[in-house]
């Protein structure tokens, strides 16, 4: 059988995310009560969580998570690391023997920051070089992945129901203002970890529901601009295009959605003349990013998170909101069980985003 | 007999019951095929003359007729097939280069037809196009984004040149000369009424043709004919043709018989002058020369104009492909080893280049591995004859597809593949007023639209299927096609899995 990576395999799932506008600080516990209410919505193959402002001691530091399929590999991986980084701080990642998630991998955690002369050596700015040479090691580094590459955030993934994984990773000893987590009903056994979600890159995380149609055209596209899709998966290269529409071409998360789940060519046309002109402007330049079939998505990002539905809305998908705390779930009771009583609650239409953002001032 | 007689490829049989003698076949064919005996009062065929055309055919009150492959032939020779032996003949006895017209017709393999189309089942839904919004308007040019804002971070768009189409289809270059007058006629106003594009060929623009300016492509070929600075102002987008898929490396030559009045007048040559133009552009001899064509017609034109390099799809395609899209060219055309013409020599119309589909895919390919896909749009034509072809050449790499011979199929073209005579009886490829007027361009026009029509809407079923609505996600979407029946190398070039893979 072929792995993750070699193959593309279709898969559909559960997210779920909650956010706290106030920056304060909610147990990792929370949103595996949310995700586990949607077991039946995947199938035990892949099951992950992302948290924000979960390394407050290291938050100047990016912090890399990574499987190793042996030692071998670690050292490899752990050489290029050393030249490319001052390495602040690395352990095994703390997990908890459980009886439904096995084979796993070595699973370690580095605080690292680019070496001064290696960054300027690249001419590159420093989240380039850090996404350069996440890259790198995931495409040449046989046995070695790096799954979770931002600052003061973290994605924990294994293959499993999510509610088991998060126990296996000890999330309840965590807390962070951001939460998401995905189930994985994929439609083939994989089993490797690296293939479950979220995927990240830097501090850019998708956890995302559906299979969409334009994999093909997007990929194709977006590996013109440094990327290399190694999984096949919607999720990678769906990460790749929001990192490359903002933080290279400088987009904000509004124009970026309009590029994803573009307005139909009809709805532009009733706009005003400016908006029209910039829609079209985004629709054309980018005419390749544009994402067809079905999705539901959370990107999270330092500071913020999204949440967006194909244009169409082909995949469920509720937000929620209560005092300061946002919450969003490809079903209701998966907010209802952690928040029963919400001050409001509604279903995003098609190819709208939601985003939302700390308060200012407020520091994580 | 003498020795290079040659015995009439078809023959014309005429059912002697339903003939009733009113000699519309005889009015209606150019060639002289038939003719009246007074003395028996019967019909006659002189079937050496015939091309099937089928004009007579499709004119018979009756039903009387029929053209039927001749089943005379030569000993059978798998190395000396019929045709080889009657060119044989014909050289012998003439001493010329043999001619054709229309795209190759040699049994080349064609990949269009083994390659499938994937379609939603299970794991994503597909869509409607019958209740939900199914996109095929297409942008074509440079599309590299360049982000600026105003002093309060409002987005400003910027302008570049721009084709903007209904749909991904554009009629591709027949010139006034080659085509008729009314065969024109109908183009330019079925582009209009679709949103789309006509190409006006290496032969002018008539003056009647100015107002479908925004759906016309003026090319300007090696013989320049017809070209100011109006005529480049004229229309939407300006195309330089470096070459064409029947006749790859050669130019060309309109008999001074088709240079009449009118098409003098558009020419810019004396009426009766044959029309030479040459192999290459005299002002093009290197990839350095063609950069500066370029930014000529974009300066005659103030950078308003899309300008279109079209070259024949040969073997080093990828790497002429990249050298165009760094010459400062929006949009390239490649023409496949099919594509027609009105007529070239049959050795190069049949030997020279390559097919479209692997010159698509290389071209798409090499570009991208560039990272400058993005600065060229890419047109691909030669030939293209139904929505699935279409399809399929989007999913390869393509933002749009010429059509040249399908619509003139549409207009009556029956590819008898005799446009060279300049005796077409369907008021095509001819300019003898008789004829031309066979073809009325409001049946043309409604016949074109008919046709584009369909296709875009057998594409938006096609996309529906695969989930996807809108004509972008499924450009350069290869994982949406599998292979039959192809080798690993095939496969390889055209990026394509196999089916079942």
């Amino acid at each position: 059988m072929q792995r993750e990576g070699e193959i593309r395999i279709p898969s559909g799932c559960a997210v779920s995310g909650i956010f706290s506008k106030a920056g304060t600080p909610i147990s990792g516990d929370t949103i595996i009560r949310s995700i586990s209410v949607m077991h039946d919505r995947s199938n035990g193959l892949g099951g992950g969580f992302a948290g924000y402002g979960i390394y407050p001691e290291y938050k100047k530091y990016y912090a890399f998570h990574i499987f190793y399929d042996n030692s071998v590999s670690k050292q490899e991986c752990e050489k290029f690391l050393e030249r490319h980084f001052d390495i602040i701080n690395l352990s095994k990642i703390p997990t908890r023997k459980h009886p439904k998630i096995m084979d796993e991998p070595l699973i370690w955690r580095y605080f690292v920051t680019p070496l001064p002369h290696k960054l300027s050596d690249s001419q590159l700015d420093e989240r380039e070089f850090v996404a350069r040479c996440v890259i790198r090691v995931n495409t040449q580094i046989n046995g070695a992945y790096i799954f979770s590459s931002g600052k003061n955030m973290g994605v924990f993934k294994a293959v499993g129901f999510p509610e088991d994984v998060g126990e296996f990773y000890r999330l309840d000893e965590y807390s962070g203002y951001c939460w998401t987590a995905h189930g994985r009903y994929p439609t083939n056994t994989p089993g490797w970890w690296g293939g479950a979600h979220p995927f990240a890159l830097l501090d850019f995380s998708i956890v995302h529901n559906g299979e969409i149609s334009s994999y093909d055209a997007n990929r194709r596209w977006v590996e013109m601009f440094g990327y290399t899709c190694n999984l096949q998966t919607d999720t990678e290269v769906i990460t790749y295009i929001f990192d490359y529409l903002i933080r290279k071409q400088g987009l904000t998360l509004q124009e970026a959605a309009s590029v994803v789940a573009a307005p139909f060519w009809d709805t532009i046309r009733r706009m005003p003349e400016k908006e029209q002109e910039r829609l079209t402007y985004l629709r054309d330049v980018f005419s390749s990013l544009l994402i067809t079939g079905p999705f539901s998505i959370l990107l999270g990002f330092e500071g913020g998170l999204m949440a967006l539905n194909d244009r169409l809305k082909l995949r469920s998908m509720v937000v929620a909101e209560k005092g300061d705390t946002f919450y969003v779930a490809s079903e209701e009771s998966a907010i209802r069980i952690i928040e029963p009583e919400v001050d409001r609650l509604w279903a995003p239409r098609g190819g709208e985003p939601v985003i939302v953002r700390l308060s200012s001032g407020t520091s994580v | 007999m003498s020795i290079e007689y040659i015995y009439p490829e078809f023959e014309v049989i005429r059912h002697p019951e339903r003939c009733i003698g009113c000699r519309i076949c005889e009015q209606q064919c150019a060639n002289g095929v038939h003719s009246f005996d007074p003395k028996s009062g019967k019909m006659l065929a002189d079937e050496s003359k015939c091309v099937n055309c089928h004009r007579c055919v499709a004119l018979c009150p009756v039903r009387a007729l029929k053209i039927v492959k001749s089943d005379h032939t030569f000993r059978p020779n798998s190395n000396w097939p019929d045709s080889i032996i009657r060119q044989v003949y014909r050289q012998a006895g003439t001493g010329g280069v043999l001619l054709s017209s229309m795209g190759n017709p040699e049994p080349y393999p064609i990949y269009w037809d083994k390659l499938l189309i994937n379609a939603s089942q299970v794991t994503n839904p597909s869509i409607d196009p019958l209740r939900e919004p199914m996109e095929t308007r297409t942008f074509l040019g440079r599309k590299t984004p360049v982000i600026r804002r105003d002093s309060e971070g409002r987005l400003l768009p910027q302008k570049s040149p721009r084709l903007e189409l209904s749909t991904p289809i554009l009629f591709s270059a027949m010139s006034y000369g080659s085509i008729s007058y009314n065969a024109h006629a109908s183009l330019a106003a079925a582009a209009k009424e679709l949103g789309i594009c006509y190409n006006t060929g290496e032969g002018g623009l008539h003056k009647d043709f100015y107002v479908y300016g925004p759906n016309t492509i003026v090319q300007v070929a090696s013989g320049r004919f017809g070209v100011h600075k109006e005529y480049l102002n004229a229309g939407a987008a300006v195309e330089i043709k470096i070459g064409q898929g029947a006749k790859p490396g050669i130019g060309g030559h309109l008999p001074g018989a088709k240079i009449v009045e009118d098409v003098s007048r558009t020419r810019m040559i004396p009426e009766g002058s044959d029309a030479i133009s040459p192999a290459p552009h005299h002002d093009i001899y290197s990839i350095e020369d063609l950069h500066q064509l370029v930014f000529s017609l974009k300066e005659a034109t103030g950078y308003t104009k899309p300008i279109i390099v079209k070259v024949a799809a040969v073997h080093n395609i990828a790497a002429i492909a990249s050298g165009i899209a760094r010459s400062g060219a929006d949009i390239i055309a490649i023409d496949g080893f099919r594509g027609g013409t009105g007529a070239a020599p049959t050795r190069i119309r049949d030997t020279i280049g390559i097919p479209i589909e692997l010159a698509l895919a290389a071209v798409d390919q090499r570009l991208r591995e560039e990272g400058i896909r993005g600065d060229v749009s890419i047109i691909a034509g030669g030939s293209i004859r139904s929505s699935a072809d279409m399809v399929k050449a989007i999913a390869l790499g393509a933002d749009a597809v010429y059509i040249g011979t399908a619509a003139l199929l549409a207009l009556g073209c029956h590819l008898c593949r005799s446009c060279h005579a300049g005796r077409c009886n369907w008021g095509i490829a001819t300019q003898r007023p008789d004829l031309v007027k066979r073809l009325d361009p409001e049946t043309g026009r409604q016949r074109l639209v008919n046709l584009v029509q369909a296709w875009t809407l057998e594409i938006k079923e096609i996309m529906g299927g695969m989930g996807i609505n809108s004509i972008e996600a499924l450009r350069g979407n290869r994982l949406m096609l599998r292979g039959v029946g192809l080798t690993s190398r095939e496969l390889s070039i055209l990026g394509v899995k196999h089916a079942g893979e």
